[in-house]
């Protein structure tokens, strides 16, 4: 109704310029963060919401709480390395532990296209029971909407998780610091390239699996070890570019990381040339960025390696000082440059 | 990765960066012609490596940023018909016409789809025989071929619902369009590696010779680039103009003569509108006339279609060297990624994006 006066007068956000919504309005880039912030936060605005971390964490008779929600939709349902079903438990119990919760309890919601196989649909409920016991969440309440043909792609989840903070710690942006490390918990990109490789036919040698896996684990271990963890962000739509530029921002701090320190898989980087993409803008779904104080790098490394999911975790770099917010990046030849936040979704480029 | 790694190699870079500063003892502005050659530059930094007195300007060869407004215009008004499948590659959904874009259009409902090829254009106007299937097909030589097998194979097929929208450039008449102009201060040239693998180097030599300028045939990685420029500096330090060949790992002086015939088969030399340089003669591809059934503007009747571009724009100078992207008044303000006043601001291979994204400032990033 981009037509209406009362909605013209009264939506803060640039409609002007986007009458309709793009793709890249939700491609974790710099539109979807105008969206975020122009539209949905003034609408919804208070205290929590604010914060705008990975999953909000509020007090309730003195027990602090954690909870969050995120919608799947992937194409295709099933890929190598995992499938829409174990995506929708992974991606909400991970969203749970970036906050430093232990993750409890998940709401699953299902909205499905009519002519869905029947089979299928067994077939991604049955990954969500094997996703949700691996990570150790129930899913405890439930909701199914069937929509006409053509109205749906197949099928979409919705969960919501709620998890319990055993800690004092205040995880997020606002807790980094000027000399804190910069850690990451594996390789990157190789769920975004696994989804695309199949989803443009591509393929190579040998498959490239997804990273989809609960990260909670080695996630509440550093906390169990009393790592003053600062902040977690797991790196999903928009990867790590997109992550560091999100935390230079929300802490207004400079960020330096060393190219030739970030883990890319070489099948992962061969897809990315081929397609002319960046891999530290593909999305991860196992994989997270944690901030911490110098002193406990060593240590938060040594309990991550121990859990398979972040086995290869490592020091990517380090946050260097005040102002202005923005990431530098070290390039292999050794100059500097902007690590700049990417407008929208990548598209495959010409030649 | 092989012929990736070994072309990334800080020592091989700083190695070259040391005999450069060494060769260039005078000013001197070399032109990489291809906008994949800047996007490098600036993403791994190369330009800082360089002494201050070698300056690097970059060229018109983004294809996606040269291509008119008005083709692009003619695309939007293609694209939203309803019997229609557009398909482009993915550099082209974001460049605006004069009031929108491609990915506007499909977000209005217009079928606008990403292909990787022109021949999986034509498979999709196999699949979907009630459907009118249009490739937008843009590039220099390097993806001419392409575009020319999926027109060959249409007709060999007798595939009736395939067309293209041809907006194919060339690269020797736009480094003429450089040197000839009257303000011309390129001193030496790094041609495009690929174009050159499809071409081959020959039609360099007349140009070196006429304009006295070294013109050397280079790669994309920064090893590349690093020998490309050294190669030119070599040339300008001893007086020479001549053509050589860095990317001999994939350059051969014939070029590819299988993909020359299918060009020439195709298309003919056609005189071209460029965004932001006006027309240039002999400068573009076009259908042949035992092709036109292939032509979508013909097929879809805009043709007759002419628009101006934006007039606070300069990507015209910007692709011409003239001006940095950073001296545009309008660069990160009124002209983002965002908001583009012009292609070179969100094309992949585009001068302006490459400064948005990884400099924004005329001096490099300090730590």
């Amino acid at each position: 109704m981009p037509d209406s006066p009362s909605f013209a007068l009264s939506c803060p956000f640039p409609i002007q310029d986007y009458p309709h919504v793009l793709m890249a309005h939700g491609g974790g880039g710099r539109l979807m963060h105008q969206l975020l912030n122009q539209l949905f936060l003034p609408a919804f605005q208070n205290p929590l919401l604010a914060r705008q971390h990975d999953a909000s964490v509020f007090e309730v008779a003195g027990q602090r709480l954690a909870m969050t929600t995120d919608s799947y939709v992937v194409r295709p349902r099933v890929f190598p390395g995992g499938d829409l079903g174990s995506l929708a438990v992974h991606g909400t119990v991970n969203d749970l532990a970036m906050a430093g919760a232990r993750p409890l309890h998940l709401s699953a919601g299902f909205i499905i296209e009519e002519g869905l196989p029947m089979a299928a649909l067994w077939e991604t409920v049955n990954s969500m029971k094997q996703a949700a016991e691996a990570a150790g969440v129930q899913i405890i309440t439930g909701d199914t909407k069937v929509v006409d043909k053509g109205k749906g792609d197949g099928l979409f989840i919705n969960t919501t998780g709620i998890g319990i903070i055993e800690h004092s710690l205040e995880i997020g942006p606002q807790s980094v610091q000027t000399g804190d490390v910069v850690l990451v918990s594996g390789d990157l990109g190789r769920h975004g390239m696994a989804v695309m490789a199949v989803r443009e036919g591509l393929s190579f040698e040998s498959a490239i699996e997804s990273d989809s896996a609960p990260v909670a684990a080695p996630v509440l271990d550093l906390l169990r070890a009393g790592i003053p963890v600062h902040c977690l962000r797991d790196l999903t739509r928009g990867g790590l570019t997109s992550v560091l530029n999100e935390i230079a921002e929300a802490s207004g701090l400079t960020l330096a990381v060393e190219e030739s320190l970030i883990p890319v898989r070489e099948d992962v980087r061969a897809a990315c040339e081929i397609l002319g993409l960046d891999p530290l803008q593909v999305a991860c779904e196992g994989r997270f960025a944690a901030f911490l104080p110098p002193s406990h790098a060593e240590p938060a490394l040594k309990i991550l390696r121990r859990h398979p999911v972040s086995a290869n975790a490592c020091r990517i770099g380090a946050v260097t000082g005040r102002n202005p917010p923005r990431v530098l990046l070290r390039s292999l030849v050794g100059a500097q440059r902007i690590l700049d936040m990417p407008a929208g979704e990548q598209l495959p480029r010409i030649c | 990765m092989k012929f990736i790694d070994e072309y990334r190699d800080a020592a091989a870079a700083k190695q070259l960066a040391r005999q450069i500063a060494r060769l260039a003892t005078r000013p001197w502005n070399l032109m990489e012609v291809c906008g994949g050659q800047t996007h490098a530059i600036l993403k791994f930094g190369l330009d800082e490596l360089l002494p201050p007195q070698l300056a690097l300007i970059h060229g018109p060869g983004c294809p996606v940023c040269v291509t008119p407004v008005e083709i692009i215009d003619k695309a939007l008004e293609i694209a939203a018909r309803p019997e229609v499948i557009f398909t482009s590659f993915g550099d082209m959904l974001r460049v605006p016409g004069s009031r929108q874009d491609l990915l506007s259009v499909k977000a209005r409902g217009g079928d606008v789809r990403i292909v990787y090829s022109p021949l999986d254009a034509l498979k999709l106007a196999v699949q979907n025989p009630e459907k009118e299937v249009v490739f937008f097909g843009v590039g220099f030589e390097t993806t001419a071929p392409a575009t020319a097998m999926a027109v060959f194979q249409a007709a060999r097929q007798g595939v009736k619902n395939f067309s293209i929208l041809v907006s194919h450039v060339l690269v020797p008449p736009a480094i003429e369009a450089v040197l000839s102009s009257a303000d011309n201060r390129v001193h030496g040239f790094l041609a495009a590696g690929h174009v050159c693998a499809v071409m081959g180097c020959e039609e360099y030599h007349p140009l070196a010779a006429k304009y006295r300028v070294p013109i050397v045939v280079t790669g994309f990685e920064p090893v590349d680039i690093l020998q490309g420029i050294l190669l030119c500096v070599t040339q300008l330090a001893e007086g020479r103009a001549e053509v050589e060949n860095q990317y001999s790992r994939a350059v051969r002086r014939e070029g590819n003569p299988a993909a020359q015939k299918l060009i020439r088969e195709v298309f003919r030399v056609v005189s071209r509108k460029w965004r932001g340089l006006g027309e240039i003669p002999n400068s573009g591809l076009g259908l042949r006339e035992s092709y036109a059934a292939y032509d979508a503007e013909q097929k879809f009747g805009v043709a007759g279609l002419v628009v101006e571009e934006s007039s606070e724009c300069r990507s015209g100078e910007v692709l011409q060297g003239k001006l940095k992207p950073y001296d545009c008044p309008a660069f990160g303000t009124r002209c983002t990624p965002e908001h583009p006043l012009g292609a070179t601001m969100v094309s992949s291979e585009g001068a302006c994006a490459a400064y948005y994204r990884y400099r924004r400032t005329p001096v490099p990033p300090a730590s």
